[in-house]
């Protein structure tokens, strides 16, 4: 009997006192959406990672409205499919409240419907093609103006190309990047015979006859360029064979959208100084807020030879940008930080600030670098200030009257001619 | 000397006052030479690129001796200005593991110092600002002691000529005793005349002095001749000038042409090889043994990896530690090759099914495997020096030395595999019983160590073929995903088990595919190559060269 009584008490005081302690401490579910495994590890494993160490970061400051963050970390495999399955998951089963995740654009693509069916919040950290603005997604990664364009200005008017190459993977970001650059170089005055897009299959190896073909495509007297959106693997013997066929930097200078800190670590450099890239953060650039940012994330990782990169940037200030919205709404749920998002500016890495526009991208400035032989970047030119991104693309025909605005309009694919919201408005 | 020696010490003193008269308003001079001279290098602390460039070419233009040195160093990004009070300097060397950096003073030339590299900002180049710098540069080594340096010096020049820099080629053709490098100053003299100033009968000879040309800036340049000005009339107003030009221009096409052919067959013949070499080892195991291998690409990655630890633990002999690599890969590829067959695939002969999971599966471990050891990165694999580069056999045609190396390497593993099949007891006994086992070991053959033997071999050929491909492409978990589909495409287009027929069948879509992709482009080129091995199949099913009697039928 007296135990029986006891186990009463104990019971009863264990079920008054559990949904008491569950309403203060349950702790805000953040969900994270990288390949762990497959052909995409190597670059998503790295933003797993960073968000691990913004969260224990933010724990450490308290957590975020009185409780802890907790990270669900799950591992599509770089395998598109399963990354709207895992995506369902996260939202249905694991009830998070934003996810921050995915790479590739066609992975991004395919958790696209997911997230909007179940009002989900996505974070999306690489810079990407464009012509998107979803409302339940936050991209902060670089649009083509914040990367592309600035790049071929560069390219342009302080090396004096005439001559262009566009050469791409054959997928969609190459694809559409290459027709608003080529585009831009037609309104800018450069003739159709000086423009040359090629594409190639990814992981392509052989390059033999593309670098020829530069080659010979460079060698009529106007000075040319390479505008490379080339994919992961296939880099590595692409500027292989450039540095083999003698093909120098300084003659037929290649600029890269994809190729950053963490995929030269792990090659050798020899054959890549000179060549360029852009992007809005390097390792390299000095300010305060970058050499803690860098010192936290070597200590986090407890390696000292580990980069950062562009992506990682655009997690710290995506996360940031949540953090903020989540304190000014007051609380997690989508709708609210999504009304609370647009406007907040938060610290970029690089000693400005980015600020979260209304079509769901965010202000960021464009560096260009070029590489140098120990596998950190030069930067050799920068815009004035940052710059605004652009969800729909001026330069193509079919979006250049499209723009983006969740605030006003709650569209994200508004025709200003027209007036009408086509699409993508779930009203 | 003498003057001294037998004069005495008045014609002694008499030299020394000339000298004294004469060099102090040298030395006078060179003062003020030097105060410029670090003026205009002190500039570059708070330049923009273009401002850059008009600074080293007013360095140029101050004729100091020191120019040449100053800028090769900005050039090679060894010029600093230090942070405490904006002293230039040169750095001699920069290597990453300096953690002092010896000064040199860039007027003098002479040591300055020391510094740690936080103390010096870097004076940063681009990519226009060095190509400017290269050319400058150029004009101050024509008069090095070698002829190669001197060649590339003419080159650089040629692709930028101005009345300074053709003087400067003038007075050097005068005194150059090169013939290789006075034809290069001469295409860069004629490239000159060709000036519009220029009698005509000065600029006929200049085209007919380029008509054997076939540099780039030569088409470009004669091109250029016979464009029309926008009101239809042509820019060049002599008509035999247009003839002889538009005649030169079609020879350099011509030749251009031909070349290009000849590049492409290289060029198939190179991917073929690799193509070849990747698929041999496949040969072995599928054609003689039976066996699936899927994860033959594994074990090229392996062969990879072996390069990449053997560069390591040799990292002051790097030429020669690819050498070293080929037959540790081949050692570690065939271990684990046999390792796979003792444990794994012995258990499943005559069960192919099961022996594509179990090797499919297999190759999921080693990925994993190496993923685990060495991260999921990509690792550096350096390219020797030796293989590095091109061999130019004229402008228009130039090979490289490592794919040229991979053909030799190729066909070297192909005689040495053959040797060992068709001189060794080894290989007699692997035929033996690729033909027909039961009579094999009726004849005491022990078909069990054969077997392991013969994946052995075919393993460590993987291994081999590795190496090769390290060279080639990125060394990482994926490597071997990359290459088994193409193998397996080979060996099966050559004719299962024949080792000719892997060879022939490598080199062929090489040709064919390298033939199609300047036309069709890597994507489609792809896909037509894949589409014509599927219709020949079609035709042939048992590949290139088949096997032919009873063993045939067993297959």
């Amino acid at each position: 009997m007296k135990f029986k009584h006891a186990c009463f008490i104990v019971c009863l005081a264990a079920g008054l006192a559990l949904p008491a302690t569950a309403g203060a401490q349950d702790p805000i579910k953040v969900g994270v959406l990288h390949s762990l495994s497959g052909s995409m590890a190597i670059s998503e494993t790295t933003l797993k990672d960073t968000i691990l160490m913004m969260i224990d970061e933010q724990n450490k400051k308290g957590g975020l409205l009185g409780r802890q963050l907790e990270a669900v970390v799950v591992d599509p495999a770089s395998d598109w499919p399963l990354f709207a399955e895992m995506a369902r998951s996260l939202l249905e089963s694991e009830q998070v409240d934003v996810v921050f995740g995915c790479w590739t654009s066609v992975s991004r693509k395919s958790v696209l419907p997911v997230f909007e069916e179940l009002n989900g919040l996505l974070f999306y950290p690489v810079q990407y093609e464009g012509e998107e603005s979803s409302k339940n997604v936050i991209y902060t990664g670089a649009a083509p103006n914040q990367q592309a364009i600035p790049a071929i200005d560069y390219l342009m008017e302080e090396v004096g190309i005439e001559r262009w190459v566009l050469e791409g993977t054959d997928y969609v970001y190459p694809r559409t990047t290459n027709r608003i650059l080529e585009a831009y170089l037609k309104q800018k005055g450069v003739a159709e015979e000086d423009i040359s897009i090629n594409y190639t299959p990814f992981s392509h190896s052989d390059w033999q006859t593309r670098v020829a073909a530069i080659r010979r495509f460079g060698s009529a007297g106007k000075a040319t360029a390479v505008v490379s959106t080339i994919n992961g693997d296939a880099n590595v013997p692409f500027y292989l064979e450039l540095a083999n066929q003698e093909v120098s930097a300084e003659d037929i200078p290649v600029i890269a959208f994809s190729v950053g800190e963490e995929e030269l670590s792990g090659l050798d450099t020899t054959p890549l100084v000179g060549h360029l890239a852009a992007w809005n953060y390097f390792q390299s650039i000095s300010s305060p807020v970058n050499t803690e940012f860098i010192e936290t994330w070597k200590e986090f990782v407890g390696d000292a030879d580990r980069t950062t990169n562009d992506p990682m940037e655009a997690h710290f200030i995506g996360f940031n940008l949540w953090v903020q919205a989540v304190e000014k709404a007051g609380s997690t749920d989508v709708d609210q930080v999504l009304a609370a998002l647009p406007g907040i500016e938060t610290p970029n890495l690089t000693g400005g600030v980015a600020r979260l526009l209304a079509n769901h991208h965010i202000t960021k400035p464009v560096f260009i670098g070029e590489v140098r032989a120990n596998g950190q970047f030069d930067v050799v030119w920068q815009t004035d200030g940052t710059v605004p991104g652009d969800a729909w693309s001026d330069y193509l025909p079919v979006s250049e009257d499209t723009i983006g605005d969740w605030v006003t309009r709650k569209c994200g694919n508004y025709n200003t001619k027209t007036n009408v919201c086509s699409g993508q408005n779930f009203q | 000397m003498r003057v001294a020696a037998s004069g005495g010490w008045q014609s002694l003193w008499l030299l020394l006052a000339v000298v004294c008269l004469l060099g102090l308003p040298v030395l006078v001079h060179a003062q003020t030479d030097d105060d410029g001279f670090r003026t205009v290098v002190a500039e570059f602390a708070n330049a923009n690129f273009r401002e850059k460039e008009s600074i080293a070419g007013r360095l140029i233009d101050t004729g100091h001796g020191s120019a040449g040195t100053v800028l090769t160093a900005l050039r090679d990004g060894r010029f600093f200005f230090r942070q405490e009070d904006q002293q230039a300097f040169i750095v001699e060397s920069i290597d990453e593991s300096l953690s002092v950096y010896a000064l040199v003073d860039p007027v003098s030339l002479e040591e300055a110092g020391s510094a740690e590299p936080d103390e010096l900002s870097r004076v940063i180049t681009n990519n226009r600002l060095r190509r400017f710098l290269r050319i400058a540069i150029a004009r101050f080594s024509l008069s090095s002691p070698d002829s190669d340096i001197r060649i590339d010096a003419v080159k650089q020049m040629l692709r930028s000529l101005d009345a300074a820099s053709i003087e400067l080629l003038r007075e050097r053709a005068g005194e150059e005793t090169n013939s290789s490098v006075s034809y290069e100053i001469d295409t860069a003299l004629a490239l000159g005349a060709l000036d519009e100033e220029n009698e005509s009968s000065t600029r006929l000879a200049a085209i007919d002095t380029l008509a054997d040309r076939l540099h780039p800036e030569v088409h470009n340049r004669l091109s250029a001749i016979l464009e029309r000005n926008e009101d239809g009339s042509f820019i060049e107003g002599d008509e035999d000038v247009r003839r002889a030009a538009a005649e030169v221009v079609r020879g350099i096409d011509a030749a251009r042409a031909f070349y290009a052919v000849l590049e492409t067959v290289f060029f198939g013949l190179s991917l073929g090889s690799v193509l070849a070499l990747a698929a041999i080892g496949l040969t072995i195991t599928f054609g003689v043994m039976g066996v699936i291998n899927l994860a033959h690409g594994e074990l090229l990655m392996l062969g990879a990896y072996t390069t990449y630890v053997v560069q390591l633990a040799m990292p002051n002999h790097l030429d020669l530690s690819i050498l070293v690599a080929i037959p540790a890969a081949f050692v570690v590829a065939g271990t684990a090759g046999v390792l796979i067959e003792r444990t794994i695939i012995r258990f499943l002969y005559g069960r192919p099914l099961e022996t594509l999971l179990a090797t499919f599966g297999v190759s999921l471990v080693l990925q994993q495997f190496v993923r685990s050891v060495f991260s999921a990165n990509n690792r550096p694999v350096v390219t020797p020096t030796w293989m590095s580069g091109t061999l130019q056999f004229n402008e228009a045609f130039s090979l490289t030395y490592n794919r040229i190396y991979i053909v030799f390497f190729t066909l070297v593993v192909f005689a040495i595999l053959l040797m060992v099949l068709k001189r060794t007891r080894v290989g007699l006994q692997m035929r033996a019983v690729s033909q027909n086992r039961l009579m094999a070991r009726a004849m005491g053959v022990r078909s069990e160590w054969v077997d392991a033997m013969t994946f052995g071999l075919g393993a460590g050929i993987a291994g081999v073929a590795g190496v090769a491909l390290s060279q080639l492409t990125n060394v990482g978990p994926n490597l071997g995903q990359s290459y088994i589909i193409d193998s397996f495409l080979v060996v099966v287009f050559g004719g299962v088990g024949n080792i000719w027929g892997t060879l022939i069948g490598g080199m062929s879509l090489g040709i064919v595919t390298k033939t199609l992709e300047p036309f069709a482009g890597a994507v489609l080129g792809k896909i037509l190559v894949l589409v014509a091995v599927i219709l020949f199949m079609q035709l042939r099913p048992r590949g290139l060269f088949p096997q032919t009697g009873r063993a045939a039928d067993d297959v």
